[in-house]
């Protein structure tokens, strides 16, 4: 039904943290897809900052490879740092 | 008239303004051609739903006779509101809604700034118009952006919302009509020239062009005294039909 563009929307909650994914949107270009998503994303002070960018200009990994992307890594415990002894008294680590 | 009488005037017709816009504005919702374009005109709508909140009960307050925000939005008729007419036309297509929000809010935007950093004036409608700045400042912008898109887009757009801006603006005079102040405010007078100069900036990037000053030997005016256009009773019946039909109800 929709004739215009989608746009994914990405939106910084805090100063310091990365841009997270939080939905889509339809706007005729990209100054009204930021201000769509002011209204639709932002309304309870959720963010600092958001990006807006055309669904279209993103390559996205396809389902049907999901095993050959992201199984290899499921063997290989080498790549998490499990094997460290975690001091007593080291609340954040 | 007394000095408070002129000021509860005052207060009522910013305050009108802001509940006959949002009234107007609400009707749009699940109409417009996006579900993002309904989230924003509701967003508007419930911004001068809220400023017209605050100033209608600042007014019932000075008035002294018992009346709060309820009563006065619900228990008024036509005669008693002090709109502009501007606020009070029907929609229109979404063109003419657009213009009107853009004629209206430069001027609501303007009014508001220059009241929040003015000395002198009253100091609770200062700090109401501090806290509506901002959110007047984003309902400019989000008219004054579909305002170039529609009349900088397609043929047909171009010619709706050229249309838009000669039917609304002999309504547009209205606005700067002196009003008896008493110095607590600022008379919408003054804002005459930056509202023009604000408003014909947006119309040259959205390719429109508006009638020249004078270019109408009659505008409409009214409002402002209560002789209204039968579009408020329609509107207000509306408004007011569940407070009428159940007083004092809530949910």
């Amino acid at each position: 039904m929709s004739s215009e563009p989608l746009w994914e929307v990405f939106v910084r909650p805090r100063r310091g943290l990365s841009h997270t994914h939080v939905g889509s949107l339809h706007a005729p270009d990209a100054a009204l897809a930021l201000r769509n998503a002011r209204d639709l994303y932002t309304r309870r002070q959720e963010g600092v900052s958001i990006w807006v960018v055309p669904a279209d200009a993103i390559t996205a990994s396809s389902p049907d490879e999901k095993d050959a992307f992201f199984d290899p890594a499921a063997d290989k415990v080498y790549r998490h740092p499990t094997f460290y002894h975690v001091p007593d008294g080291v609340p954040h680590l | 008239m007394s000095a408070d009488t002129d000021f509860v005037d005052y207060l009522l017709r910013r305050g009108d303004d802001c509940l006959v816009t949002a009234q107007r504005l609400g009707e749009w919702y699940a109409g417009a051609h996006e579900m993002e374009e309904d989230m924003a005109l509701a967003n508007i709508a419930l911004d001068q739903l809220g400023t017209a909140r605050l100033l209608l009960t600042y007014a019932g307050e000075l008035e002294g006779e018992g009346r709060d925000e309820d009563a006065l939005a619900y228990l008024r008729d036509d005669p008693q509101f002090r709109n502009c007419l501007l606020a009070e036309l029907p929609n229109g297509d979404f063109g003419h809604t657009i213009v009107r929000l853009l004629f209206l809010s430069a001027y609501q935007w303007l009014l508001y700034a220059r009241t929040a950093d003015a000395t002198g004036v009253d100091e609770r409608w200062a700090a109401i118009a501090a806290k509506a700045r901002k959110e007047s400042a984003y309902h400019l912008d989000h008219s004054a952006q579909w305002t170039v898109r529609l009349g900088d887009g397609t043929d047909e757009s171009h010619r709706r919302a050229q249309d838009a801006v000669d039917r609304l603006w002999p309504y547009t005079a209205e606005l700067f009509e002196s009003e008896t102040t008493d110095g607590r405010a600022l008379d919408p007078a003054t804002l005459r020239d930056d509202w023009l100069s604000t408003v014909d900036k947006v119309l040259t990037e959205a390719t429109l062009s508006r009638p020249a000053d004078g270019a109408f030997e009659e505008t409409h005016t009214g409002g402002r005294r209560g002789a209204h256009t039968a579009h408020l009773r329609d509107l207000l019946a509306e408004l007011q039909s569940l407070h009428r039909a159940h007083p004092g109800a809530t949910w």
